[in-house]
């Protein structure tokens, strides 16, 4: 096969593997204080926040990178990283949609979010991100009526700064751990939603990810704070181009719901894996927490995890309020050479709290999966119950999945249930679909959707359907 | 439509079809009837393209080469097998698996997919003319389905897609009398000129109702007599052991 051709058959494995040929705004390499004020600087940032991410930096040379993940990876040069890169053309934000240069607006098209059209046509609001920078957020005058903010992190710093003073740090502290710490000290941009007392959220909210930029690691910051009583569903999802190098990925995501709020958090993660060798991909290595802080507030995560060289994360739950709920409902899947070690930590604090945990995980090629997941009731959480479910789904033999759960429960009130299985694909069952017309990938494709159900069903539709799909694809050629 | 010819195979290194000849015309029905473990199972499976066998001899379906097709492509080109022990796939729902083997079928002979709203009726025209209980269809395909059910499903599925052959594996083992009515006026009901039909089964009661063209009878991997109704009827009463 000529390179050519190789070229053109990798970019229909992986459709969002082509790169934006854009000019950027970039911070020196490497990673020090003067980048860290050059990225305040650019943003414009008040002096707290400067200070707010200095001192993360102090702490951060402290740190130890943690290596008692599953997934081991080549050491990272944390110097020879771009910290900030950004299209020039953002350097004057564009007032509106329109302002926005066709290049970044033709990129997000061809990743299947028109901006403008979807705007208009899908009701659903979205933020979207690429590399260091925030390029534009549709439908915000339409929740600006209703009080919602929906905004960048970057704007939000600059319009909201009581919110953002106040919640930012609050359930991720900045003491963290290595990379929340990171994130902390050099975060550029992400999303901002505040949903006031008492407003249902009238329509989904959603970010998009886009890695552009080579050497350049992506550190955003989502924070969503639902006040007493609203409700809001969030979605994220995420693309990169295809290069053989590693590029890193460490989000911080917070989530605080108050009183009788619920949040729901979804994300489709679709990162560039690497190719059939294992080479290139992106490092997904993301902290994602929620507090439950008041009375009866509810925090929903939904993954499906598709994408990535390694996912490495723990969406997780601080159940703090009395009757509060955590959930957990998650799709991992690694084929040719991915590897995850994926899964949750519910902690239980307040009285009659409750978390559920449904993870599927499937394996496939020459791929390791792994769910580590914690369930950690606390002397004082009364009545509280933990529902954990765990089942694996192995296709070939070249391939690992591993569980661990670690309970700890300190209540003799409350209650922990764990159910854990494994299974695989057998041949007299993709038979019995080839049989029915279905080709390979297609049988493949519906049993695994069917493992996953309990999970997809957890997604607001326009997104179940692209995840059923996305689900097929990933696990294209994983059997003969 | 289908001829086989001197058809051997393989498995493990054991000999299960030693030079079977058979043929099958548009319209026809052939009843193959034989002990335990002669290789009737083995039969159907080669034909509908189950991997794993080692195959010599011809089979032709409609004049093309069958052995070098691929599964789905035999179920495309109208080869239909309702296996004696249909598999269970947990969390699929069995409406879903119907639709999606319908249009996959559709789609590969360029026809328009089925929608929602035409596949439903298609379904509710097919499971009322089999007396099936429609409400089965909204659970995962095969899981928990009794013995019956998993049968029966079988034969709403061939008669919503219409095969030109089915082969029956045993369709009738473990069928209350009801639905062994039932499974043959579906059989019936899809008989025309140019659909054909292979029965496997050990019963002649499934055949007083189906009627076929021809009744063969598979010993020790090959077809040793062949005849019509009567020969059922002779098996009946000698059994195996003595029949030569
Ligand atoms: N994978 C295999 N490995 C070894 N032997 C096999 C395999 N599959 C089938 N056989 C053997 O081949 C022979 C024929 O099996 P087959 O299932 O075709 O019989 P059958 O005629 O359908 O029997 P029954 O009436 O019990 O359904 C049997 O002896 C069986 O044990
Ligand atoms: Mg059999």
């Amino acid at each position: 096969m000529d390179s050519r051709q190789k070229e053109i058959d990798s970019l229909k494995d992986y459709k969002y593997g082509f790169s934006t040929d854009i000019e950027n705004t970039k911070a020196p390499k490497g990673l020090n204080e003067d980048v860290i004020k050059f990225i305040s600087n650019i943003k414009k940032e008040p002096q707290w926040m400067l200070d707010f991410r200095l001192k993360a930096f102090e702490r951060f040379k402290q740190l130890k990178e943690p290596d008692w993940q599953k997934p081991k990876y080549p050491k990272i040069d944390y110097q020879d990283l771009y910290y900030y890169s950004a299209p020039k053309s953002m350097k004057d934000k564009p007032k509106s949609l329109d302002d926005l240069d066709p290049k970044l607006l033709e990129t997000y098209k061809k990743l299947g979010i028109p901006l403008q059209e979807q705007a208009r046509l899908n009701g659903i609001a979205v933020d979207a991100v690429f590399d260091s920078v925030s390029v534009a957020t549709t439908f915000k005058e339409e929740l600006t009526k209703q009080g919602i903010i929906f905004c960048s992190m970057s704007e939000a710093i600059q319009k909201h700064p009581e919110l953002v003073k106040k919640y930012l740090g609050s359930v991720i502290p900045t003491t963290d751990h290595f990379f929340a710490t990171l994130n902390s000290a050099v975060f550029t941009d992400g999303s901002f939603v505040y949903i006031p007392e008492n407003v249902k959220c009238p329509m989904e909210l959603s970010t998009y990810f886009r890695i552009n930029a080579s050497e350049t690691g992506q550190f955003e910051r989502t924070l969503i704070i639902a006040d007493k009583g609203s409700y809001v569903s969030y979605l994220e999802g995420c693309t990169a181009p295809m290069r053989d190098e590693n590029q890193l990925h460490a989000a911080n995501v917070e989530l605080i719901a108050l009183d009788d709020a619920e949040i729901k958090y979804s994300t489709v993660q679709n990162w560039y894996p690497g190719d059939k060798d294992g080479k290139g991909g992106i490092y997904n290595f993301v902290t994602k927490r929620g507090l439950c802080k008041g009375i009866n507030s509810k925090i929903s995560w939904t993954q499906v995890e598709t994408g990535s060289a390694i996912t490495w994360k723990y969406p997780s739950c601080i159940l703090k309020g009395d009757n509060s709920v955590g959930e957990f409902y998650s799709i991992a899947i690694t084929n040719n050479h991915q590897k995850a070690d994926t899964g949750t930590k519910m902690i239980h604090l307040g009285k009659n709290t409750k978390s559920k945990i449904i993870s599927k995980g499937i394996s496939a090629g020459k791929s390791d999966m792994m769910y580590r997941g914690l369930v950690d009731i606390s002397s004082k959480a009364d009545n509280s119950r933990n529902f954990t479910q765990c089942d694996s789904l192995l296709m070939g033999n070249k391939c690992g999945a591993h569980t661990i759960p670690y309970i700890k429960n300190k209540n003799l009130k409350s209650n922990i249930e764990h159910e854990a299985t494994t299974s695989k694909i057998s041949d007299e069952q993709l038979y019995y679909c080839n049989q029915r017309g279905l080709n390979q990938e297609e049988a493949v494709s519906l049993i695994v959707n069917g493992f996953c159900k309990e999970v997809l069903q957890q997604l607001p539709m326009e997104f179940a359907v692209e995840a059923q799909k996305l689900v097929g694809i990933s696990l294209e050629g994983s059997v003969g | 439509m289908l001829s086989i010819e001197n058809l051997k195979a393989k498995i493990d290194e054991k000999e299960i079809l030693k030079g079977l000849n058979l043929d099958i015309k548009p319209g026809e029905v052939h009843a193959i009837m034989g002990p335990n473990g002669s290789g009737k199972s083995t039969l159907s499976n080669i034909l509908s393209g189950k991997k794993g066998y080692e195959i010599n001899g011809k089979v032709t379906f409609d004049g093309e080469n069958l052995l070098e097709l691929e599964t789905e492509e035999r179920a495309h080109k109208g080869i239909f097998l309702a296996f004696q022990y249909p598999m269970e796939i947990p969390g699929v729902n069995t409406n879903t698996f119907l639709k999606t083997s319908i249009n996959a079928i559709k789609k590969a002979r360029g026809e328009k997919e089925l929608d929602a709203i035409e596949f439903l009726k298609l379904i509710k025209e097919k499971s009322a003319e089999l007396k099936f209980d429609e409400k089965i269809l909204n659970r995962q395909l095969n899981v928990g389905f009794s013995g019956g059910e998993k049968k029966k499903n079988e034969i709403l599925q061939m008669s919503i897609l219409n095969p030109k052959l089915s082969i029956l594996d045993e369709t009738d083992s473990g069928l209350d009398i009801d639905a062994l009515r039932i499974v043959s006026e579906g059989v019936n009901s899809l008989r025309n000129k140019n659909n054909s039909f292979l029965i496997i089964t050990h019963y002649q009661r499934l055949l007083d109702y189906i009627k076929p063209d021809f009744v063969h009878v598979l010993k020790n991997g090959q077809i040793i007599k062949s005849g019509d109704f009567e020969l059922a009827k002779e098996l009946e009463k000698v059994g195996y052991e003595d029949f030569n």
